[in-house]
Formats: C-alpha cells, structure tokens, sequence
C-alpha cells in the first residue's frame, strides 16, 4: 500500500462530494476509480493531490500524513497528475512544455540565472535530458519540437504523461486521460498506462471507458453521490449488483 | 537555431545603433527624446517581467516608478545622502515596499489582482500628492541633483546622461534575457501558463510570484529613479494613473511577454506621439481604436506578430521536410503492429 485515505470527506457548503471513503493505492498496481458523472471522482484526486482540504478525514503516504501538506510538497514526495482537460501551453513546443516538469528535482535559483553559473548550466541540461526521456517513454520524440496547438488530442495526452512522469513520480494520478480520443488511440494510451505501471511507477486513473478498466486495472473502486458503493476486482466489480444498479439508475456510461 | 543567430544579430545591430546615435545625430532635442525614452523602456521591462512572463498584470506599477523617482529625490535633497548611496537606497526600499504589497496582491489572481494593484497604485498617488512636507505635493519637488560623478566620469552633459541611461537600459535587458532564457524564466512562464499545473509539478508558486514582482518593481524603480535625476524635477503627475497606461500600452503595442516588446512599443509610441502633439489630448481618438485592433489580431504585439508570422513559415518548411520521414516511420509501426 502506497498512499491511503482514510474517512475522506470534502463538502461544497451543502453537497457533500466525497463522503467518508476509505481507499488504498496499492505499490505498482493500476488502481482504477469509477463512478457516474458528478460522483466526485475528480474531487477525491483533488484531495489526494492537495488542490483542495478536505472538510475531513486523512491522507496517508508512504505512512506519513499529508493531510495538510501543499500540492507543491506533495509532488516533491511524488505524487504527481494530469487534469481532466490538458493545461498544456499550447503556443509552445512540446519539449518546452514538458522540460519545466522536472525543475522542482532542481535547486538552482534567480542569482544562479541572472550569472548563469555552472549549477544552472547543469540542471538544465538535466532538464532537458529527463524531458527528452520522458517523451520517448511516452512515444513522442518526433513530436519534441511541435507546437503544441498543432498536436493531435492524443499527442496531447501523451505530453500531459510526460509532464507528469519528469517530476519522478511514484504514483501517477491520471483523470480520465482517454477521454476524447478514438477507440484505436484508446489502445495506444492503454498500452502506455500499463507501460507505466511495470516500469514500476503507481497509477491511479479515472475513466469512464469500462472496457479499457475491466481489462488493465488491478483494483477498482466504484463512487456514487460522493460514497464508495464497492471495491475489488474487475471481475468483482462487473458482477456487483450494487454497481449495476447505480450505473443503471444513474447516467449512462460511454 | 538559425532564428536566435538571427535574433542576436539584430540585438547587435541595434545596440551599435544606440551607441552611436549621439554621433548620428547630434541634436539634443532628440537625444533628450531618446534618453527619455531609454527610461521609460527600462520601467516597461520590469513591468514586462511580471505581466508579460508571471502573468500577473500590475497597475501599481506607475505608482512605484513614483516611488523610486521620490525616494530618490528625498534622499539626496533631504536627507543629503550620497547620489549613488540614494540611488540604490530608493531601488531597494521601493522594492521592499512591493514586497510588502506582494504578500497581500499575490493572493488574488487576474483581475481582482489588476484591481488590487490598481488601488495600491492610486492610493501611492494620492500619498505622493497629499505629503506636502515630505513631496511638496502639487507644487512638485526641484532641485533633484543629477546623477554624481564616477571617478572621473561626470555626468553633466545631455550625451553622458544619454550613455548613463544607455548602460541601465543594456544592463536590465541583458539581466531579463538571462532570467528568461534561464529555469527561473521557465518557472515564471509555467506559473503563467497555469497556476493549477505549476503547483501539481511542485513549483511553489507563491514565492516564485513574490520574487518576480518584486524584481519587477525593482527595474521599474530604478527607471523611476533615473528619471529623476535626468528631469530634476518631480510632480505627482508621475505616479497617476495615465503614467500606468502609458506602460501598459508599450507594452501592449511593442508585445506582452516578448524580449524585445518593450523597446519596439516605446519607441513606437513614443514617436507616433511626437507626431500627433498638435492633436493633444485627442490622441487618445486614434490611440484607442488602434490599440484595441492591435489587441485583438495581435495579442502579443508588433513582436509577437512577426514572431508567429515566422514559426509559421519555418513550420511549413519544416512540416514538407519532415512528412517524408514521418509517413516513413508510421510505415514502420504498421508493419510491427501487422
Ligand atoms: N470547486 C467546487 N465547488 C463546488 N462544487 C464542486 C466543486 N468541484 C466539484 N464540485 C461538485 O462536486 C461534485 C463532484 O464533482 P466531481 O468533479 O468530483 O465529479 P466527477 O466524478 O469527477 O464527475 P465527471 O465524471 O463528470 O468528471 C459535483 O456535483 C460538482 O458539481
Ligand atoms: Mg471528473
């Protein structure tokens, strides 16, 4: 077990989004959370990534609370993530989006830039040695020197992953990083999540498309109005009656 | 590669250009112009620094000019203190002051911190105007000595001040560009970017902001500062709001965000008023319309443009040398995946 929550609950004045769960990431697996639209699943990553406090419970990693450690110090510890929708800048090349990823592994500051001392000179190209490792972990050396805005929506994905695998992380939180892009790009980012996980690093991803959980994720846990409802195996999870009924009754999934 | 061989050129060529305009074109008229100017383009650069790469738009920032350029004024008229002694004294306390400004600011974002900055700028005004006995308020402050000698360089002519103002100005861009191009420039822009995403890949953001802006403040005092000294004399006027939309339009006609936006845009503005002097105040009339043109297709300025109108084309070069090659390696995989 790598990070842990416990009693989580995060209330918007009246709405509780996440209530009272319970959940461990487990070390090197692919952990999956699921859930109708407005369950709280992007909440729930917002809490565990330090974007919002939670009104209560804990959060524990690697045995130490980090309930209320800022989202910075929580990435320095190694939990890193990507967004729903990319926060990429699209006006800038793809290497150039991702080489900043790694700065906070760096040290060197404004009286380093404005002499650029050797210190300086090293890290960035430490930078920029990690960016270009990460983008070819992700397949996209070709794709460095493209502006971003004229990227597929795919490629885009592919460089928020990079982005957030050059901090070194140990887990990886992704929030539904298929969203938008056709089945056989589906394939490919599958491909490189489970990728991720044997290179060692953790992920724990939301997504909506069942087919691509069921068949790549270790261990599944199941939001519905902000309250774990289940949690096990794909294969327990396909057969819950309790899931079933929450996906029928409730919206649809893609 | 190319493009920055290019850009480096062009950087020399204008530095030539300014070391040798007193000589080019010895009228003192224009060198005044030009060493105002010079001034003005200092004070953009460290507006420039925080709105254009942290992404945080000041409008306090006429307000510290008038900081640096008062403190300046007390200190070596007042207080008597040694002209250099006072002309770092008044960079750093007005940097202090943001400082303390920034602790508070640097909690809002966007346009509640325009906002903010907005007030802060006025009420330095209103300070700067209602301290009579420390500002002569609306009488003004004379007397401001000009810059004190360097060993055996004076500064007492129109040319030297010129070549003084000219050292500050190369001295800032060069620290800019170094900042820029640099991690910290990198950081800078990521926070810009996206705060959110900034924070996830653990920059602390909140003391990257402070050390920009009060960075900026510093610059802009120091512009502040040395229009003092080469005016002599001082009224609230400098720190008002108009002073503060002069800046921004510089800024905003040369190009937000870009090395050489703030040079373009004050030259530019500077010279297009000169020209349009006998329309006075009505300049805003044409003023405003073509800023808000500008806005709109060119976000990024005069320099922003040409610079997009160049990716754009080394793009396409690069798009009809690189398809050959791509359509090759996506041959490749298929043939894997087969
Ligand atoms: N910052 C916020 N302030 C107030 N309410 C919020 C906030 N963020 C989320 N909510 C509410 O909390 C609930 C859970 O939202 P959340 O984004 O976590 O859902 P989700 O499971 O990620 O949904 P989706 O699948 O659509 O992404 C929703 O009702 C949402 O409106
Ligand atoms: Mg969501």
């Amino acid at each position: 077990m790598l990070l842990e929550t416990k009693n989580l609950t995060k209330r918007f004045g009246g709405l509780i989004a996440v209530n009272n769960v319970n959940f461990s990431i487990e070390r090197g697996k692919i952990n999956a959370i699921i859930g109708p639209n407005g369950a709280g699943k992007s909440t729930f990553f917002n809490l565990i990534s330090g974007f919002h406090k939670p009104t209560a419970g804990q959060i524990i990693f690697k045995g130490e609370d980090i309930t209320h450690l800022p989202a910075n110090k929580r990435a320095k510890l190694g939990i890193a993530r990507t967004f729903q929708t990319t926060h990429l800048f699209e006006q800038s090349t793809v290497l150039d989006n991702v080489i900043i990823g790694h700065r906070l592994r760096t040290s060197s500051t404004l009286f380093d830039a404005i002499f650029r001392t050797k210190r300086l000179k090293r890290e960035e190209a430490q930078c920029k040695e990690k960016a270009m490792e990460v983008l070819e972990f992700v397949g996209l050396t070709d794709a460095a020197h493209k502006i971003v805005a004229n990227i597929s929506q795919e490629e885009k994905k592919r460089a928020a992953f990079a982005l957030a695998l050059a901090t070194d992380p140990e887990v990886i939180l992704l929030d539904e990083p298929a969203a938008g892009v056709n089945p056989d790009e589906t394939e490919g980012l599958e491909e490189l999540i489970v990728k991720m996980a044997e290179y060692g690093i953790t992920v724990c991803l939301i997504e909506h498309k069942m087919q691509m959980i069921m068949k790549i994720a270790h261990k599944i846990m199941v939001l519905n109005y902000g309250e774990k409802i289940a949690e096990g195996t794909p294969e327990e999870i396909k057969n819950n009656e309790i899931v079933i009924q929450a996906y029928l009754g409730g919206s649809a999934i893609a | 590669m190319i493009a920055v061989l290019k850009q480096k050129k062009i950087a020399a060529l204008a530095i030539l250009f300014a070391l040798a305009f007193p000589l080019l074109i010895p009228n003192n008229y224009y060198l005044h112009m030009m060493t105002l100017s010079f001034i003005w383009m200092i004070a953009v650069y460290g507006l420039n620094l925080l709105a254009g790469y942290t992404g945080y738009l000041s409008l306090a920032h006429a307000g510290f000019f008038a900081i640096g350029a008062y403190t300046l004024a007390i200190l070596t008229v007042k207080a008597g203190l040694n002209f250099w002694l006072a002309f770092f004294l008044s960079c750093v306390i007005s940097s202090f002051i943001g400082f303390l400004v920034g602790l508070v600011a640097l909690r809002t974002k966007e346009h509640f911190f325009a906002i903010y900055t907005l007030c802060v700028g006025y009420i330095i005004y209103l300070v700067i105007d209602k301290w009579d006995n420390l500002t002569g308020g609306v009488r003004g402050f004379i007397g401001i000595p000009s810059p004190a000698n360097i060993g055996p360089i004076s500064f007492q002519t129109p040319v030297s001040q010129y070549y003084l103002v000219l050292f500050f100005l190369l001295l800032v861009v060069f620290v800019m560009y170094r900042i820029v191009y640099s991690l910290t420039g990198r950081t800078y822009i990521a926070i810009r970017n996206s705060e959110e995403l900034a924070l996830t890949i653990g920059i602390s953001t909140m003391k990257d902001k402070l050390v920009s802006f009060v960075l900026s403040i510093f610059f802009t005092s120091l512009a502040g500062a040395l229009y003092a000294s080469f005016i002599r004399f001082l009224g609230p006027d400098i720190g008002y709001i108009s002073v503060m939309f002069d800046l921004l339009i510089f800024l905003l006609v040369g190009g937000i965000g870009t090395m050489s936006g703030p040079v373009v845009g004050t030259l530019l503005m500077t010279s297009i008023s000169q020209q349009l002097q006998f329309l006075q105040d009505y300049r805003m009339l044409i003023f405003g319309p073509i800023l808000t043109l500008l806005v709109i297709f060119y976000p990024r300025g005069v320099v922003g443009g040409v610079i997009h109108w160049k990716t754009k084309r080394t793009e396409n070069n690069r798009d009809s040398r690189v398809g050959k090659i791509s359509s090759h390696s996506s041959n490749e995989k298929q043939v894997k995946e087969g």
